[in-house]
């Protein structure tokens, strides 16, 4: 029978299926952080067993951690002690660990693929739901609980049945001031947040074949929020490119070995999946969401649905709405907003600050709008000073911080206070996800740059020529 | 991290009809910096239990002492959704509820809670509506969620459901063991696969 890319590289994987249950998966590359580790460590210590493959799993700090002054000491005490868990842990266990201050630090998703640990044709897991990201790579990649993680170091394995298979498609060219982050919210909207559940999803079509790198990671990403498990775009040279010459990627004769498995990467023709949609790129605006989930986004022109065309039933919708403080029927368009947040393992890559930047050039920072600038990593923050962008920032009021995942989740300082809105470049609005009683609406760079010189929801073609 | 074996549970349980519950909710990240699983209980779902000023939400089902001690929580659609983080299910375990009955899971909370001992019961729609409208009615009503069979029956009327479970999973419940004991005793099987992979090394 046909595979498609996701039954190629999970059959390989499979080390032996479990009678009327799951199958045993090996993974390739295991990523840890500082929050949902710990037990899991602490899980193989009580067991008295060690970590079998020291070498497919890298630590990296970056979900409690400060984004100023991260060369003093982490003040909260709580924050400090799972870091120095993560240390403790990853130097006893023989693991590469890139904690604060370190060179390679940040976000767990960002630094994978900068240092070549993602690649096509992989299983990569980490306790994080957007361990999805390094889909984009043409890998199967996911989020874990603690004891996977823990089932992980313990035997570089997990259990889980094989998910059904969907593949999105989406076609045509987008148009101006039409992002990737776009597309993802464009296509959760359609789906809703559960639309994806007990998925995998193939991302195909013309816009992700003409989609950068990083687009493509953006939109990855983003799959979990449509209830997938995971998304993934099939390996092409624009991938190969990319990871060529990095950290761990193979070199020499090793590539060359690799290239010829990877150029077997792709779904064939008439391969079979169990869900198909298709979405075009005209339909698409630059978007923004005006609900407590993902699903709750529509294009940034167009008015607040009333319950009778919304996908949840009336009572959620309304208890929404009330937490957002906003009514049915109203436009989005010059709602003022408090806050910006550009960042996250979702849009804190370069191409991303590059876009916020394209949008700020010779603006000014609105007076009642307070922006969090955070890179997704120090490699991130290094291109934004060597290309020029952070002089072009600061002309115009803005304050880089430093790398982690900051206000996306708030489990550091960067928390928006109670019943303040903010334009924000990461992945979930849920209620308080950004700080108790926080606002969030979830938009690409450019309309959270938009909204960053204006001080309000503005679309932000009307600035783009 | 070892659980009580799960075999026929018969208790009152919370009715919580909103949908997409997510694990935010359930518990906010800024209460996931323990380095050990420790004290979830007093933080499932934080901000729906408590007011700004710490004093409980009087409104909130959880602090309703009509349903106090109900090991069953009933929740809306796409129950779970959201991150990956395992104290969501550690936190409706260590709250003292063991099965969590919804006509729609998101796919990590639901692994997550088996594998913490926590029976995710998927139903149809109408079923869950009906024993939301019975647990609202009632907070005496009763619900048996029997594993051996898979079934889940409204006590008050009597009528039931079959759920679906593999059968590695159900004996894992049935018998209080984790995925770990089971690795761990293919290791070798494993090596072995790991090493013709080189690959992947």
């Amino acid at each position: 029978m046909s595979k498609t890319l996701f039954d190629k590289v999970w059959d390989s994987h499979v080390v032996r299926h479990v009678e009327d249950g799951p199958d045993v998966l090996l993974i390739d590359r295991h990523m840890v952080h500082e929050v949902t580790s710990p037990v899991a460590f602490l899980g193989i210590k009580n067991r008295g067993i060690g970590v079998l493959y020291p070498n497919k799993t890298f630590a990296t700090a970056d979900h409690n951690t400060p984004t100023i002054n991260q060369h003093l000491p982490v003040e909260d005490p709580l924050s400090a002690n799972q870091l120095a868990a993560l240390e403790r842990n990853a130097k006893e266990h023989g693991i590469s660990h890139w904690g604060l201050g370190h060179e390679k630090n940040g976000i767990v998703h960002v630094v994978g693929p900068e240092y070549g640990i993602t690649q096509p044709g992989a299983t990569m897991v980490c306790g994080d739901s957007h361990t999805s990201t390094h889909g984009a790579f043409g890998a199967i990649a996911f989020g874990i609980g603690t004891s996977e993680v823990e089932m992980v170091l313990a035997s570089q394995c997990i259990m889980q049945p094989k998910p059904k298979k969907m593949r999105i498609n989406v076609e045509g060219e987008l148009s101006l001031g039409v992002t990737p982050k776009d597309v993802a919210l464009y296509i959760i909207s359609k789906l809703t947040t559960s639309g994806g559940t007990g998925y995998f999803a193939e991302f195909s079509g013309e816009v992700f074949r003409q989609m950068t790198m990083e687009g493509r990671m953006t939109v990855c990403n983003m799959s979990i929020e449509m209830g997938a498990r995971g998304g993934m775009i099939a390996p092409d040279e624009k991938t190969f490119e990319y990871i060529k010459g990095r950290e761990h990627t193979p070199k020499g004769a090793d590539w060359d070995r690799a290239m010829e498995y990877w150029k077997t990467l792709y779904t064939e023709e008439d391969a079979v999946f169990d869900k198909e949609l298709t979405f075009y790129a005209k339909d698409i605006e630059p978007m923004i969401t005006y609900g407590t989930n993902p699903g709750m986004g529509q294009g940034v022109s167009k008015a607040i649905p009333f319950s009778k065309d919304a996908a949840e039933a009336e009572a959620t919708y309304k208890k929404s709405l009330e937490y957002m403080d906003f009514n049915e029927g109203e436009s989005m368009i010059g709602k003022p907003i408090d806050f910006v947040f550009i960042g996250s393992c979702t849009n804190g890559r370069i191409e991303d600050f590059r876009a916020f930047t394209e949008i700020v050039k010779g603006r000014k920072k609105a007076d009642n709008v307070t922006a969090w600038l955070v890179p997704g990593s120090h490699k991130v923050e290094a291109a934004i000073k060597e290309e020029g962008l952070l002089d072009i920032l600061e002309e115009a009021g803005f304050v880089l911080r430093e790398p982690g995942c900051s206000a996306c989740l708030a489990m550091n300082d960067d928390k928006v206070p109670a019943g303040k809105y903010a334009v924000s470049t990461s992945n979930r609005n849920f209620e308080g996800r950004q700080g108790p009683g926080s606002r969030t609406l979830l938009a690409s760079p450019l309309v959270a740059a938009a909204a960053a010189v204006t001080g309000k929801v503005t679309d932000p073609r009307e600035l783009m020529q | 991290m070892a659980y009580d074996k799960f075999e026929i549970l018969k208790s009152t349980a919370y009715p919580l009809p909103i949908e997409n519950v997510d694990t935010d909710q359930i518990i906010p990240a800024r209460f996931l910096k323990a380095t050990e699983r420790k004290g979830f209980d007093e933080n499932f779902f934080r901000d729906w239990r408590y007011n700004k000023d710490g004093s409980p939400n009087e409104d909130f089902i959880l602090n309703d002492t009509r349903y106090a001690g109900s090991k069953i929580l009933v929740g809306g659609k796409n129950f779970g959704s959201g991150s990956s983080r395992e104290h969501a299910a550690w936190s409706v375990y260590d709250f003292g509820l063991r099965c969590v009955i919804s006509s729609f899971f998101a796919d990590i909370f639901r692994g997550n809670c088996l594998n913490v001992g926590v029976l995710p019961v998927q139903v149809s729609e109408s079923f869950s509506d009906n024993i939301i409208k019975a647990l609202q009615e009632d907070p005496t009503t009763e619900i048996e969620v029997n594993l051996f069979e898979q079934k889940v029956t409204l006590l008050s009327t009597g009528e039931s459901e079959n759920f679906e479970i593999n059968g590695y999973k159900k004996a894992n419940m049935l018998n209080g063991f984790d995925d770990i004991d089971y690795l761990t005793n293919i290791k070798e099987e494993i090596v072995e696969f790991e090493a013709a992979s080189p690959l992947r090394s």
